[in-house]
């Protein structure tokens, strides 16, 4: 069995995703291998002995050993995400502990299966895990990225995303952009529905298994029009994400 | 040899009159953290479950729960992913109370509680005891929302508030430990807050994880 040690972790590289979102690449000396979907705590000590803790998910694949890529949001007043957007650099040490989770990460039974992943803002980061995975171990499962944004300068991973989607015939990436949408858009501008989600479950070949991943509001909705569709409650699985207040 | 970030400091002085157990940040909201969809229970055939190592399974409708008698209970909550929040407000029924219907077998040692949509944890039975949980009925004074647990909910404030199942179901009493939902995926089996029980490794005894430890 395993034992959860906090390790200090080494910052290799900090990648501007967003104005508001940064991905924080680190190398641990007690690399484990994870499942698409987990997350690492992060835990960040004052000279006090004042510590604040958070719960990052692994956006990196397992394929990518020996480090690790924590995809992180500046939360309003955020403790943890402003100490990291405003002092971190490469070279700086952080102290964490992980991979932790056995309930949201695929494969989870049935790696063939059709996949629907469902993100909301930086709830799109444990469902980019699982999307390189699949593309690393060379699997090629129909997946449905149905992925809700505010506005275009808030699509996490969008070149890499648009790339896949144009490379890989088997993956297809629907964007909604909820409050303001590129010029000549021609594709979702509203909060997800139960006509996104049933045309989203349309392009896949049967039930899929679901992922969904955001904002409490978006989860529960995304959940509960699933639901309403006739997809069994164990295929339907939840994490939720953002600010709760701080 | 202590680890420090440089530059690092609290953000907010925590509220003078509570304490936060270690890695924990208070929030005013009420954040909502659950594995699936959200159960809808309709009333009509709601009930709750006295089962197990018990001489006598006691079983209540919703009607027949309501006329039990309530008690006001003011905790606070600590969330395993972090978050606490001070003083919440709930009306429900203790759990000494409930009980009371029940003639416990001499072996009767630890509680998986039960819910509706398959959710399971498990609990010591002491920690039950003693005016240390109950099953939350009204929250801020409304009934609990289906997407904090309601109609009910178990509430054991001294525990990560996982081992408060929502939308409970009944207590199954069992002799022996045997891990839940979230204790069969890595998490702690006891999960106490201010030990900083998160997961299964952080357990005292290496024999309270004999579950498989899914990393």
């Amino acid at each position: 069995m395993s034992r959860l040690n906090w390790q200090i972790g080494t910052v290799v590289a900090i990648k501007p995703e967003t104005p508001r979102v940064k991905t924080y690449t680190l190398r641990l000396p007690n690399w484990t291998l994870h499942r698409a979907g987990q997350h690492y705590d992060l835990r960040l000590t004052a000279p006090d002995g004042y510590q604040a803790e958070r719960s990052y998910s692994i956006a990196s694949p397992p394929e990518q050993t020996g480090e690790i890529a924590l995809t992180v949001e500046l939360i309003e007043e955020g403790e943890v995400s402003g100490y990291l957007y405003e002092g971190v650099a490469v070279g700086d040490l952080l102290e964490l502990r992980g991979p932790i989770g056995g309930y949201f990460v695929w494969p989870a039974g049935a790696p063939d299966a059709p996949l629907l992943l469902v993100g909301g803002g930086s709830g799109v980061v444990p469902l980019m895990c699982m999307l390189r995975h699949r593309q690393r171990a060379g699997l090629r499962n129909p997946v449905v990225m149905l992925f809700s944004v505010r506005s275009p300068d808030e699509v996490i991973y969008q070149e890499e995303l648009e790339a896949l989607a144009q490379a890989d015939p088997t993956f297809t990436l629907l964007l909604t952009y909820t409050r303001h949408a590129p010029v000549n858009w021609t594709g979702y501008q509203r909060r997800l529905d139960a006509a996104m989600l049933t045309e989203a479950v349309a392009h896949l070949p049967s039930a899929p298994q679901c992922y969904i991943c955001g904002p409490t509001g978006l989860v529960e909705n995304a959940a509960t029009l699933l639901q309403a569709q006739g997809l069994p409650d164990d295929s339907i699985r939840t994490e939720r994400f953002g600010p709760t207040g701080s | 040899m202590a680890f420090i970030n440089k530059g690092f400091q609290a953000k907010r002085p925590t509220d003078g009159a509570h304490k936060l157990p270690p890695g924990q940040y208070e929030t005013k909201d009420f954040p909502v953290l659950t594995a699936g969809p959200t159960p809808r229970i309709n009333l009509a055939n709601w009930e709750f479950q006295l089962e197990g190592a018990v001489e006598n399974s006691v079983k209540w409708s919703w009607n027949e729960f309501n006329t039990l008698p309530q008690q006001s209970f003011n905790p606070d909550i600590h969330c395993v992913t972090k978050w606490s929040k001070f003083d919440t407000k709930w009306r429900g029924v203790s759990l000494d109370t409930l009980l009371e219907h029940v003639q416990l077998k001499p072996e009767a040692q630890f509680v998986m509680a039960f819910s509706y949509g398959g959710y399971t944890t498990n609990l010591p039975l002491a920690d039950l005891r003693d005016g240390k949980a109950f099953i939350g009925l009204e929250y801020e004074g409304k009934p609990l929302t289906a997407e904090h647990g309601g109609p009910a909910r178990l509430v054991v404030p001294h525990l990560y508030f996982w081992k408060s199942a929502k939308w409970v179901q009944g207590l199954r009493v069992m002799a022996q430990d045997e891990p839940g939902f979230w204790e069969d995926a890595g998490y702690s089996m006891y999960g106490d807050p201010w030990k900083e029980q998160r997961y299964g490794s952080d357990d005292d005894e290496p024999e309270a994880s004999t579950t498989s430890f899914c990393l």
